[in-house]
């Protein structure tokens, strides 16, 4: 049954995120129309959870601050993998966009002159992150939502794209089904925007959402577009451990941003003990000249915590490895200790990290103003993603454009805090300013009917098999692969034994199957969900194998240091003809002259 | 394991009805994870909404033993397991199906309120300078993540079904979010009287109860909307004032 109804647009923006929303209210305001679609309701994208902020070298706190400073960070984060010239964009455009967002209705947190605040945050040499208290994704997404609604733009709010259709070269539409009722939908669009975030739902412990599935890179990669740096996955040093059912729920870094300290069960601020050369000089020499620089010194350098979190995700796991870990196989992050130094602590703890205190308190039943949390690695984010032209956003597919996670390049091997939430109104600009323009000159393609058979037949299949496997099941059974073979610290026993796995994954989740109807039927969703993971996993997989050195979120235990051969490379995988994965190593264009001295002048 | 029982409101239309089904209940184990275990156990077609499984976006809503409760909030240990946990959608919006109900009225009704209109800039590089208490004044209506709890609970729409001349409590705290914005020059008083509705408020506090937020919302968001109302329309002086002031 492939009835459908077909919506028109000039640009279609799949994803209404913060990139996402950044791209349609973009596109709109250049006078195309254009539709908005998305699994959730308005507003409830991963976005609305980002806590510490958004990173932009205004320098309002330091005016040391600026985009070459920033650039430089952001590089040296991503171990010289970044696409440079989104890099060098990023950190020029990031200060435009933050106010923009002002002049929208956000209200971040203000210094003393009344100017927005920045706070300090892992792997930024200066207080860069703008800010409120930690709940920053939620001001920004509403601020968007609120504002791009009078924008004119169509939502199509609870719709799953599951498909991206075909003119030629380019792509001409999307299809989808509405959640409610699992109606089929066509999008005929001149252009495509992706903005679906990331992975994370492949592995068990994860701080993602049931809507982090992977779509749009399967969805890029079915359509023959590049998947890049896929084998960079940030895990993030801490999530919640305790109880089970919380584990993996995120504890923002600005709990280390305010003074929070890390610990072993010895007590020992295990942090010192490991400084990462490239850190040498930036990171300071003991617990006080730490708490001076979370005190605003100039003169202070930065506590060990607040190293990038690959680094610092590495280091508890070691510990926990090495026995010096929690009760509940996590480690210790004390933020009560400020009140050693200040007397207010327990409201500035409040005021500061509102949300970390209520989800303690109400989720694990701990008082973060008077005990330690205990936390442990979580899978966080996704460097990897569709490969873009830094300048357009648009992938190696005419018409189709990815901006925020779901796009790779910016973060090179290891994202910083704060870089996603700049990243996504950055790069969800251009991304719409970009499409709309491709819009605009190369006009509408054709829908191929065959293609939109092809998709729903696919989209049913479940239905054909009652007495299928329970898709949940095996949902499970592939993020516990992935969290144990592809996960922080990675082998080439594990990995060549993790292929194997995906084989025998892909074939049950070709036999799962599903009862009731299509209306809102979250089995279903799963269901269809489960190939998506299984490309991103393969394709995680496949580039961490051929990837022999540990670098960023890619930790080898079998080639533990940098090198060389592998530092002027990006992983790609493409959709071969014949369906199966092909990988390749593409070289990194030449960093411009200007760009070197940069980089050597913030050494 | 202990096991315990959960009544959970299953299916469409006419034939939806209680359903009961038993799982096992872990350490630190919330109603959400009750659900999700039975999905992935013995139904896997139940449908409730849910992203962010820490009470950040306002998706799981629902009523718990008669509570309305987002579910990835609720402890299970705070609730008595020897009798069964009743869990039902939200009664003040059309229902869908299993625990998901239509809250696009929301979206409507906030899609009319007139948007944010800002100031003219402070500084010549086009930005403002804010006080932190003014940031601090209208930080608590910000924290709202649209759970629609409120909307639920308040008898103007449970009861009354107002919903065509009543924009309810989480509309009255974004209006107040966006007229205490210390940047903002809109007027919406009228609008408030008029379309919002304001006056069928009869400060019964429910909402304020029910907010996961904990968003004062009576106290600190309407009432000071009815004084601007009040103000405005119905005190002599302002009266007389409005009559000599330039129509703009
Ligand atoms: C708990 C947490 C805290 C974080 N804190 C920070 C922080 O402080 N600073 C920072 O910079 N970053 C932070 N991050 C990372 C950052 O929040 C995310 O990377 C970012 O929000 C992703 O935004 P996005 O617009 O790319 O995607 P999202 O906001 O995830 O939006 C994706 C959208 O795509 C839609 N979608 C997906 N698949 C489909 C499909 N098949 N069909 C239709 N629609 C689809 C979804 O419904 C959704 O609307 C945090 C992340 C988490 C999880
Ligand atoms: S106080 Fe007003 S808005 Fe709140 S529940 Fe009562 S009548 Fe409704
Ligand atoms: S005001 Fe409170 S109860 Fe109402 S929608 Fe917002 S968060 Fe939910
Ligand atoms: S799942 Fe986000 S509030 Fe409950």
């Amino acid at each position: 049954m492939s009835d459908y109804q077909t919506h028109e647009h000039d640009v279609l923006v799949i994803g209404a995120g913060g990139a996402g929303l950044r791209a349609a209210i973009e596109a709109s305001a250049s006078g195309v129309s254009v539709g908005l679609v998305c699994k959730s309701l308005l507003g409830k994208a991963h976005t609305v959870m980002a806590e510490g902020g958004m990173a932009a070298a205004m320098g309002n706190v330091d005016d040391r601050d600026n985009w070459k400073v920033h650039f430089s960070d952001t590089m040296r984060g991503g171990q010289y993998l970044n696409n440079w010239v989104m890099a060098e964009i990023h950190a020029k455009e990031a200060p435009e966009r933050v106010r923009e967002l002002e002049k929208w209705g956000a209200l971040f947190d203000r210094t003393k002159d009344g100017r927005i605040l920045q706070r300090n945050f892992g792997g930024h040499r200066y207080p860069r992150l703008a800010h409120v208290g930690d709940r920053t994704g939620l001001e920004m997404i509403r601020t968007l939502q609120d504002y791009g609604i009078h924008q004119g733009i169509t939502v199509y709010m609870e719709h799953t794209t599951t498909a991206l259709l075909k003119d030629g070269e380019r792509v001409v539409g999307a299809f989808g089904y509405d959640r409610e009722r699992g109606r089929f939908r066509v999008f005929k669009a001149k252009s495509i925007v992706l903005a679906t975030g990331g992975i994370g739902r492949a592995y068990k412990i994860t701080s993602n959402s049931w809507e982090y599935t992977g779509d749009g890179q399967a969805l890029a990669y079915y359509a023959g577009a590049d998947l890049m740096d896929m084998e960079f996955i940030q895990f993030h040093p801490t999530g919640m451990v305790w109880p089970p059912s919380v584990r993996g729920i995120l504890v923002t870094e600005g709990v280390r941003g305010e003074g929070g300290r890390l610990l072993n069960n010895k007590g020992e601020r295990f942090m010192f003990n490991d400084i990462p050369d490239l850190y040498k000089n930036q990171v300071a020499k003991d617990a006080e000249e730490g708490w001076r620089y979370v005190e605003g010194d100039k003169s202070a350098n930065r506590p060990p915590e607040l190293l990038t979190r690959d680094h610092v995700a590495r280091c508890i796991n070691r510990e926990v490895k090495a026995g010096r870990g929690s009760p509940h196989g996590g480690v210790y992050l004390d933020i009560a200790w400020i009140k050693e130094k200040v007397s207010s602590a327990q409201d500035r703890i409040k005021k500061k990290l509102p949300s970390m205190y209520h989800q303690f308190k109400e989720l694990a039943g701990v008082d973060i103003t008077t005990e330690p949390m205990e936390v442990g690695p979580t899978t966080h984010y996704v460097m990897g993603g569709v490969r873009v032209d830094g300048l357009t956003q648009m992938s190696n597919v005419p018409g189709l454009f990815a901006a925020g996670e779901v796009a790779a390049g910016l973060h090179g091997a290891n994202r910083l805090g704060g870089n996603s939430l700049s990243d996504l109104l950055v790069f969800g600009k251009r991304a719409g300013q970009y499409a709309a323009e491709f819009a605009k000159k190369y006009g509408s393609g054709s829908i191929d009917e065959d293609q939109v058979k092809v998709a729903a037949k696919k989209a049913l299949e479940p239905f054909d098999r009652p007495n299928g496997e329970n898709p949940y099941i095996v949902q499970h059974a592939l993020q516990e692969m992935m969290q144990d073979k592809v996960g922080i610290v990675r082998t080439e026993a594990d990995m060549a034994a993790a292929l194997d796995g995906l084989a025998v994954l892909k074939k049950r989740a070709a036999g799962v199957g599903i009862d009731g109807n299509r209306e809102y039927n979250p089995g279903w969703h799963t269901a269809l969900d489960l190939d998506n993971l299984l490309i991103c996993s393969e394709a995680a997989t496949r580039s961490a194998i051929d990837r022999r050195e540990s670098r960023g979120g890619h930790f080898r235990d079998d080639h533990s240091e940098k090198k060389k051969e592998f530092s002027e490379h990006n992983t790609v995988i493409r959709r071969a003809p014949d369906g199966g994965m092909q990988l390749r190593r593409e070289a990194i264009p030449p960093l411009r002259d200007d760009l070197k001295q940069v980089i050597e002048e913030n050494k | 394991m202990q096991k315990a029982m959960f009544r959970v409101w299953k299916g469409q239309g006419e034939q939806a009805g209680f359903k009961d089904y038993h799982t096992e209940v872990g350490d630190g184990m919330v109603v959400l994870d009750a659900i999700h275990q039975i999905q992935a156990e013995s139904e896997p077609t139940l449908a409730c909404r849910w992203n962010c499984k820490a009470g950040k976006c306002g998706s799981c809503s629902a009523e718990v033993n008669g509570k309305p409760r987002l579910m990835c909030m609720t402890r299970l240990d705070t609730l008595d397991l020897s009798m069964p946990v009743i869990i039902e959608p939200m009664k003040s919006f059309p229902h869908m199906k299993d625990l998901v109900t239509d809250v696009s009225w929301n979206y409507e009704v906030k899609k009319r309120i007139k948007p944010f209109r800002p100031r003219k800039p402070d500084a010549p590089d086009g930005t403002w300078r804010i006080q932190q208490s003014d940031v601090d004044r209208v930080q608590e209506f910000r924290k709202c993540i649209e759970c629609f709890l409120c909307q639920n609970v308040c008898h103007v729409l449970r009861d009354h079904h107002k919903h065509d001349e009543f924009a309810g409590p989480r509309h009255f705290v974004y209006t107040a979010a966006l007229e205490m914005h210390p940047l903002d020059t809109e007027d919406r008083t009228a609008y408030l009287k008029d379309e919002e509705g304001l006056g069928y408020c009869n400060i019964t506090k429910c909402c304020t109860k029910v907010c996961p937020e904990h968003i004062t919302i009576t106290d600190n968001a309407i009432i000071p909307l009815k004084e601007r109302v009040v103000d405005e329309f119905y005190d002599p002086l302002t009266k007389l004032f409005r009559m000599f002031k330039p129509k703009h």
